[in-house]
């Protein structure tokens, strides 16, 4: 089953490494992993996609807390939560597909952020599946680059991590 | 470096404060710390530290002959004593050769503060001249490293470095210091206490687990201890003996908790797992209740893990809860230091009346006695060939079972483990874990220097002990009496027996040949070699061994090639799946 994963750890040179080094070494699976400084600057939030049996999310919960700079974890997937991903897609626009993208986008609330006489430039936020469809809509062929963010996730509800 | 670290201040300190070099400060940092040896290597890196460390003598220095072995005889010094273990080296090689001695201690727990010079501030990153990511090669094999970036840190970054090492569950801990950092200065402060937010480990069991594990303790027909390295770390061996005892259950320890439990006791059955007892293991397979205390459920404890103790409910007391249900499901886990999960058990223990059903431990005790008949451990010792087995059998016998013993890795480890009877625990040290080849001949020098006064053996094989030899040069400079004995198959044995077993006798690259004289080149490194040939050599080497108290002896045992370690357990075989002799 997918989780997702919240950490709070020290904002510290090295501490992202650990994580990572973490998962690799024991053979967990990462789907995607974002981290930056929470409104406390001395501590970071990382939130990690992953997949496995019951058995191996205790662990990967237990040996993260194990990890000396990791402050708090939660497995966000247990309880009701929201998860978040940006994307910034590029795509060729020129004649009729310039209204066409123009509407899509609009219809996946996104944002066109910068322009040419041959390209937009869109951002768009959601969950990953969200996004997925969104590249789905459009041809193949006219998609330039995409960027994803990486879900970012917080629980429903008054209570923090 | 920004520090997580919270210190508290002592009010009265600040006066006391005076501006240090950083190589003082790691100095005094270490006087401070109460520490009495630091076994090591110099190097560029390190030259300031030299330097101060030559100014004084609270802190003695133990010069080694390769830094793998300065952290091996650190790692042994904390087996024996209980106390952190603390070398130095430079950078580059220096701590790249330390590797395997850090991993050798990750493995088992064992509590280090490894120092590693590192280049100047200024050159990291730039492929300097000995320079190496230490901190990023170490990371995966310690519990926690540090790289100083700011000589301010450096005072509070050893203090918490020897706080993570000895609490929770132990570990090296590694703090690297660039150069410029030890010859910058800043106001010593010292601090007294470390209070991390993120690392604060689980002493004190839950209360309700505890009672309900007591209560399916007391209740179980047929109950089994199993006991590990974590009941020698936490000196918790008084307490285990106390329950136990009184429960009147059997126990058997694993390769790392050995002394845990007295091996004379009729309760101890001996080793369990791949080259445990038969008793033991068919203990384990049978019982209807296990309870592992500080034992982490090895692979080579368990043996197939779908067929370990079938039959068993299991209570796990562990301080690390990523040991608990990570091989095998338990039914009552307890986050805890187990010395004090073990003293509240005796507790509840002593408030319950008729603990126990005496009728069905009396059946228990029947089976067990009949497996023990089995006498698993048997060999024959003719008047031709030495049996290795014959050997560590004497060696226990001659020193009274009191010495510490340290080996290396292979089949006379095993051999040490099931026929050196330990009645306590810290007279062991052996790399369980890891493994590692090499370890005994240094480790046997950090344990000498730890108890002065006590028989330290070194039980070694002809291929072992090549891997580390270089420090019999360290043993004369230091006039460590230690007593070798090198179980001589001329094979590399353990490797030879799974070819035997496993490979169709195939013995692909096991045969050691072109041996040196051992006797030889004893005496080149200034000590005294001993060889026995025959059976009726064995007592006579050992007790000339004995009586040279103050003389290292290497006592080359030329022992039977082909002898194999038994009983054995193959991979991916059941604990009850025995190959007897
Ligand atoms: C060639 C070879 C053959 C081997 N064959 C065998 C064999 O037949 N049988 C065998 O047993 N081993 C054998 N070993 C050793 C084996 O590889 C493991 O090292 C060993 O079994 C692990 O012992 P342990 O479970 O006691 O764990 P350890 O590695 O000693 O771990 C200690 C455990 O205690 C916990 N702990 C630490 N401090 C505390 C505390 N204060 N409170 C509570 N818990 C604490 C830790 O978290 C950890 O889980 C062999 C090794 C070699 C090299
Ligand atoms: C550093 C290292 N390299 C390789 C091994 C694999 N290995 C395990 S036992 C063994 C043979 C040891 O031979 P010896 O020291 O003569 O002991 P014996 O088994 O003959 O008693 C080897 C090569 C190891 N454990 N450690
Ligand atoms: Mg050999």
């Amino acid at each position: 089953m997918r989780h997702i994963i919240s950490i709070l750890l020290e904002n510290e040179a090295g501490a992202l490494s650990r994580v990572a080094g973490l998962f690799s070494a024991r053979g967990y699976n990462i789907e995607a992993m974002t981290v930056a400084p929470t409104h406390d600057a001395s501590i970071s939030r990382m939130t990690v996609a992953t997949r496995g049996s019951e058995e191996v999310m205790e662990q990967v919960l237990k040996q993260l807390n194990k990890l000396v700079e990791v402050i708090r974890v939660q497995d966000l997937s247990d309880g009701p939560h929201i998860e978040r991903e940006l994307m910034l897609i590029k795509v060729h626009a020129v004649g009729p597909d310039r209204e066409e993208v123009k509407r899509l986008a609009d219809i996946f609330r996104g944002r066109i952020i910068d322009v040419t006489d041959r390209s937009y430039t869109m951002e768009l936020t959601g969950t990953g599946e969200k996004l997925d469809a969104f590249i789905h809509a459009l041809d193949p062929g006219m998609v330039i680059e995409v960027v994803r963010s990486g879900a970012s996730a917080i629980s429903r509800g008054a209570k923090g991590i | 470096m920004t520090s997580p670290t919270t210190t508290e201040q002592r009010p009265t300190a600040q006066h006391q404060e005076e501006e240090l070099t950083g190589a003082e400060i790691v100095v005094r940092a270490l006087r401070d710390e109460g520490v009495e040896y630091l076994y090591g290597y110099p190097g560029g890196a390190v030259l300031y530290i030299y330097d101060e460390l030559f100014k004084q003598d609270a802190v003695k220095h133990i010069l080694v002959r390769h830094e793998q072995a300065a952290v091996h005889a650190a790692d042994a010094y904390a087996r024996i004593t209980g106390k952190v273990g603390v070398a130095l080296v430079t950078s580059g090689p220096g701590a790249t050769n330390a590797v395997t001695g850090i991993a050798t201690a990750y493995m088992d727990s064992i509590p280090l503060v490894v120092i590693t010079g590192q280049v100047p501030v200024a050159l990291i990153g730039n492929d300097a001249f000995q320079e190496v990511d230490t901190v990023g090669i170490t990371r995966p094999c310690t519990k926690h490293n540090f790289l100083v970036k700011d000589v301010r840190d450096l005072a509070s970054t050893l203090k918490t470095a020897f706080h993570l090492a000895a609490t929770g569950r132990p570990g090296p801990v590694l703090v690297d210091i660039p150069k410029d950092i030890t010859g910058h200065k800043t106001l010593y402060h010292y601090p007294e206490k470390v209070s991390l937010r993120s690392y604060k480990p689980t002493v004190k069991g839950h209360p309700g687990q505890v009672r309900k594990a007591m209560q399916m303790i007391a209740g179980a027909q047929r109950p089994m201890f199993y006991t590990g390295g974590g009941v020698i770390l936490a000196n918790g061996a008084e307490e285990l003996v106390k329950l136990v005892r009184r429960l009147g259950a059997p126990v058997t320890n694993t390769f790392m908790g050995l002394g845990g439990y007295p091996a004379s006791d009729r309760q101890f059955l001996g080793m369990l797992g791949m080259h445990g007892t038969y008793e033991a293991n068919m203990a384990v397979q049978n019982c209807d209740v296990l309870v592992a205390i500080g034992a982490r459920f090895d692979d080579r404890v368990t043996g197939n893990i779908a067929k370990f103790a079938p039959h068993a409910k299991i209570v796990h007391v562990d301080i690390d809860p990523s040991s608990i249900s990570k091989n095998v499901r338990v039914d009552i886990p307890i986050v805890g230091d187990l010395r004090q999960v073990l003293a509240e058990m005796n507790q509840i223990l002593a408030e319950m009346d008729h603990p126990t059903d005496a009728r069905a431990l009396a059946a228990w005790w029947a089976q067990i006695e009949d497996w023990r008949k089995r006498d698993c451990l048997h060999y024959i010792q003719n008047d031709e060939v030495i049996k290795p087995q014959f050997v560590i059998q004497k060696l226990y016998e001659l020193t009274g079972g009191d010495a510490v013993v340290t080996t290396d890795v292979g089949q006379h480890q095993m051999w040490a483990a099931q026929f050196y009877g330990f009645d306590r625990p810290r007279r062991w040290a052996s790399s369980g874990g890891l493994g590692t080849m090499g370890y005994g001949l240094p480790a046997a020098m950090g344990a000498q220097l730890a108890e002065p006064d006590s028989t330290v053996l070194c039980v070694t094989g002809e291929g072992s002990i090549q891997m580390n030899i270089q420090e019999l040069s360290t043993c004369l400079q230091y006039r460590l009496p230690i007593k070798i004995a090198c179980l001589n198959n001329h094979y590399l044995g353990m490797v030879r027996q799974w070819q035997e077993f496993f490979y169709g006798s195939r013995y692909a690259m096991s045969y050691v040949d072109a041996l040196p004289d051992f006797v030889k080149l004893a005496e080149a490194f200034g000590h005294v070699g001993l060889r026995a040939d025959k059976p009726a050599d064995v007592e006579p080497v050992i007790r000339e061994a004995l009586r040279l108290k103050d003389r290292l002896v290497f006592m080359d045992f030329q022992v039977d090639p082909v002898e194999n370690v038994y009983p054995m357990v193959p991979a991916g075989a059941a604990l009850s799946e025995m190959i007897l002799v």
